[in-house]
């Protein structure tokens, strides 16, 4: 079954825009959502997947490699035609064992031709793509270390059962969870580049709009996916022309001045905090068709770069969100 | 409708549409489950919490390959649509959770029958699962007597799309399922299906005010996280019509008070009660907590016999002790001549982690603690500390006087340390214990964190008088107290509140309930009698 379309999912509108900004510059760094369960969450990561631009690739290359010459050694490919596929969004169930996320020894290969090969895991099927972890705060703690090493080397590193294996895995980590069910290690939570609170609408006109859309999209799919599916396209035209004018776009001295003192206004630890909202900003504003890059740009995206950075207040139930927001209107007015 | 009927039903519309997702009956095993299990396809898939992915997915059978020489592949459960039947459900394992989740989320076709055989409360069914059910019954109260044994009708998938909706249903169906505070859109989804199916059981091609009804019942009251108040009266609307209301009468102005109504009187009794256990615990069970058996890490314990799957590591010393006597009437018998191991050969390994215990003691050493107790509180400590060394137990000691608390022993296993920063506690001042508890919560969270079970255990006599703020205000400090006791409860920590004021003291009763902690109130007793109590309260 073709997944919802992305343009259909109505409001959560934080959400979509975080998920286009990293699709125009995947650098920024993963998304993570967090909210109740039913708000759309894993509906709008697998919409994701079916509206990103496809990337080329060469055809079999495990780790889907670019170029002919990257394809790694172990892969035993014998014809390298490149071929244009769907950009990668894989799926890390949760209890997903070690073997499975970096790969292991190819067991079916080693008992019948007593061969040792290497069968590469999620990791390797993620790069150049997403890689999607629902319920991440329920992840067992040594596969949230293992993610952590590759996130930032962006390089999986398989040494065991006298393998020795090393290959790119550069992705866009989408995290979502549900905060009641457990917190996440703040390790793991400035990792992910942005973070956005989701909630259930309020508005019974929204919700009456939620329910209208998913009950056409199950009933009456052909009609439905003919009317939504151009607007995707258009969304994917404008994420194309976003990235290349993501290179053209000015920052002025002014605004990178704004950033700083907004995060050291708000105290968010390390520089990551920094350099995630300005990229932030940069992708917004190529998204918005802008020349250069203004305080707009910065106050629209400071919550969704910042909120997670905050050093956590337990008694403070507005959530961080609120905070950052305050902040944002003492320090850019 | 009671509940028999209502299960019934459910597994009635969930024949005709398995896109409801499924249904979680919750009863112990007895006659009267099986009754109703027997109105199910008797071919429908079982699978048990203790399932592995090779089974639910499929993938390499281990076994018939090494048996038959070449590859076999082995067809999952989830590869073909329909119905499961989950036994003992609410041991399901948060893995298996959520696999059963995506694979309903995919809507291949699949739907779930989770059977719940929780004795207590907050044994339940993963959230993750019910959430993708849609319906849910409650048979525990429900005798043999009680049950009909009306041939179950014609049942079978049908098509459940395309019967005409009254155009106000869909406001209709998501107004409800607001007002009765379920913040997740899948309910009212859930509701839209079930009266589908419902029209289609009663061969109609079109939906009633009677489907509608009877799905909001069926799927929103489990789900309620509030009890709608009562509208005030209204003058009695004209009972919807449903002989004559044919397509041509397409709004059936269905009152709104009606459908909550049929959904309130299913409305569970104990439905505070219930909503507050699963708050409290939510968050437990997620990775921190005691001893737990695994193939990955810790000890090592004895290898054992097993499958290799859902990562267990093989142990080869051990899988070729146990083939090596066997070498030679295997070469015997097939002829080749190679180490021969059969599937009965593989041992696995296991390995025990436990989480240490970090005992944290919040002691009040403000004036009138001072006054009564603290010398005797001081020598419990001591008591416990000892005990904690045997067990090797972690401790921290928070004192809190005057205005603020100070944490005089970061986590330690240290005795000595503990024994002389405890001795040199001076008393005197006021009692913050909200800043008490607050920095005992900051080291819990901490803990937590680093993998160690925090327990926070409180000495006062309970006469809080300095606010968080510092400032001495009664009131205010009590306020304080409560609310970070309720943190501590949102975050499923464990604690203890001993009481050492003369008297028993109300508030801290009080206090100890919001914490949902164990309540100690001690008379004159001596330390040792002190440290008996908490160990005993503590568990062993």
């Amino acid at each position: 079954m073709t997944p919802f379309p992305f343009s259909a999912i109505v409001g959560q509108d934080e959400m979509k825009r975080a998920m286009i900004l990293t699709a125009i510059d995947p650098s920024i760094g993963g998304v993570l959502v967090f909210g109740d369960r039913g708000t759309g969450k894993s509906t709008a990561v697998r919409a994701l997947a079916a509206l990103l631009p496809p990337i080329k690739a060469i055809k079999g290359c495990p780790v889907n490699s670019a170029k002919a010459a990257e394809v790694p050694g172990w892969a035993n490919l014998k014809t390298k035609r490149s071929h244009e596929a769907p950009t990668p969004v894989v799926d890390l169930p949760l209890g997903a064992t070690e073997d499975r996320v970096t790969g292991a020894l190819d067991i079916e290969k080693a008992l019948t031709k007593g061969e040792k090969a290497f069968q590469p895991g999620l990791l390797a099927k993620a790069n150049r793509g997403y890689l999607y972890i629902d319920e991440v705060n329920l992840l067992e703690d040594h596969i949230v270390d293992l993610l952590l090493d590759v996130a930032q080397s962006g390089e999986n590193v398989v040494e065991r059962e006298g393998l020795s294996i090393r290959h790119p895995a550069r992705f866009v980590l989408v995290g979502s969870g549900n905060p009641e069910e457990g917190e996440l290690r703040p390790q793991l939570l400035d990792r992910f580049g942005l973070s956005v609170e989701v909630t259930s609408p309020k508005e019974i006109d929204t919700r009456v709009a939620v329910i209208k859309r998913r009950d056409a999209f199950e009933n009456d799919n052909a009609a439905f996916m003919l009317r939504w599916q151009a607007e995707d396209a258009a969304i994917r035209d404008r994420i194309l022309t976003a990235r290349k004018s993501l290179t053209k776009l000015k920052t002025p001295e002014k605004t990178l001045k704004d950033v700083a003192e907004l995060c050291l206004a708000l105290g968010s630890d390390g520089l990551r905090g920094e350099l995630t909202l300005l990229k932030a900003a940069r992708a917004y504003a190529a998204w918005r068709d802008d020349t250069a890059l203004t305080r707009a740009h910065v106050r629209d995206v400071a919550p969704m770069a910042l909120r997670h950075r905050l050093r956590r207040d337990p008694l403070d139930e507005a959530g961080s969100g609120t905070r950052v927001a305050r902040t944002v209107e003492e320090v850019l007015g | 409708m009671d509940s028999w009927t209502q299960a019934t039903l459910a597994l009635q519309l969930l024949a005709i549409d398995p896109g409801l997702g499924g249904i979680t009956i919750r009863a112990r095993s007895g006659p009267v489950r099986d009754k109703l299990l027997s109105q199910i396809d008797p071919n429908t898939k079982r699978i048990h919490p203790a399932i592995t992915d090779e089974t639910l997915f499929g993938g390499l059978d281990l076994s018939a390959t090494l048996t038959r020489g070449h590859l076999v592949q082995e067809q999952g459960l989830l590869a073909r649509p329909g119905a499961m039947v989950l036994t003992m459900a609410e041991r399901a394992p948060v893995r298996l959770a959520a696999h059963l989740a995506q694979a309903l989320d995919r809507n291949a076709g699949h739907s779930l029958i989770a059977l719940d055989e929780g004795a207590e409360p907050d044994e339940a069914v993963d959230p993750k699962l019910t959430e993708r059910l849609a319906f849910q019954a409650d048979l525990s109260d429900v005798s043999l007597h009680d049950t009909s044994t009306d041939p179950p009708g014609e049942t079978g998938q049908r098509d459940a799309r395309g019967r005409a909706l009254p155009s106000d249903a869909l406001t209709q169906i998501t107004d409800i399922a607001a007002q009765l505070g379920i913040d997740s859109l899948r309910a009212p989804l859930f509701t839209l299906r079930a009266a589908q199916a419902h029209a289609i059981l009663q061969d109609r091609d079109h939906v009633t005010a009677e489907d509608i009804e009877i799905a909001c019942a069926l799927t929103l009251a489990h789900r309620a996280t509030r009890i709608p108040e009562p509208a005030p009266q209204q003058p009695q609307a004209p009972p919807p019509d449903q002989t004559e209301s044919q397509n041509s009468d397409d709004t059936l102005n269905i009152p709104d008070e009606l459908l909550l109504d049929a959904v309130r009187a299913l409305l569970p009794d104990n439905l505070l009660e219930k909503l507050a256990a699963q708050k409290a615990r939510q968050g437990r069970g997620n990775g921190t907590g005691a001893a737990r058996k695994g193939n990955r890490r810790g000890r090592p314990l004895p290898a054992r016999a097993g499958k290799i799957s859902d990562g267990a590591r093989i142990d080869i010393i051990g899988t070729l002790r146990a083939a090596a006597p066997w070498q030679t009437i295997r070469k015997n018998a097939t002829g080749r001549d190679t180490i021969q191991i059969r599937p009965s050969d593989f041992r696995i390994k296991r390995f025990e982690e436990k989480s240490d215990r970090l005992l944290i003691f919040t002691v009040d050493a403000s004036g009138s603690a001072a006054l009564t107790r603290l010398a005797e509180a001081k020598g419990a400590v001591e008591l416990l500390l000892a005990q904690a060394y045997a067990r090797r137990d972690h401790v921290a000691l928070v004192a809190f006087r005057g205005t603020e608390a100070e944490l005089l022993l970061p986590p330690t296993r240290s005795l000595v340390q503990t024994k002389r920063r405890l001795a040199g506690l001076p008393g005197g001042g006021g009692t913050p214990l909200a800043a008490g508890m607050m920095t005992a919560f900051e080291q819990a969270n901490h803990a937590k964190r680093k993998g160690l079970t925090p327990t926070i255990a409180i000495l006062t006599d309970g006469r809080a008088n300095i606010a968080l703020d510092g400032t001495a205000n009664r009131k205010q400090a009590a306020t304080d107290a409560q609310q970070i006791a309720r943190t501590l409860r949102g975050q499923g920590i464990d604690a203890l509140v001993i009481d050492t004021g003369n008297r028993p003291e109300p508030a801290l009763r009080n206090l100890a309930q919001t914490l949902d902690a164990a309540y100690l109130p001690l008379p004159r007793a001596d330390a040792q009698k002190l440290s008996q109590s908490v160990a005993t309260a503590l568990g062993d």
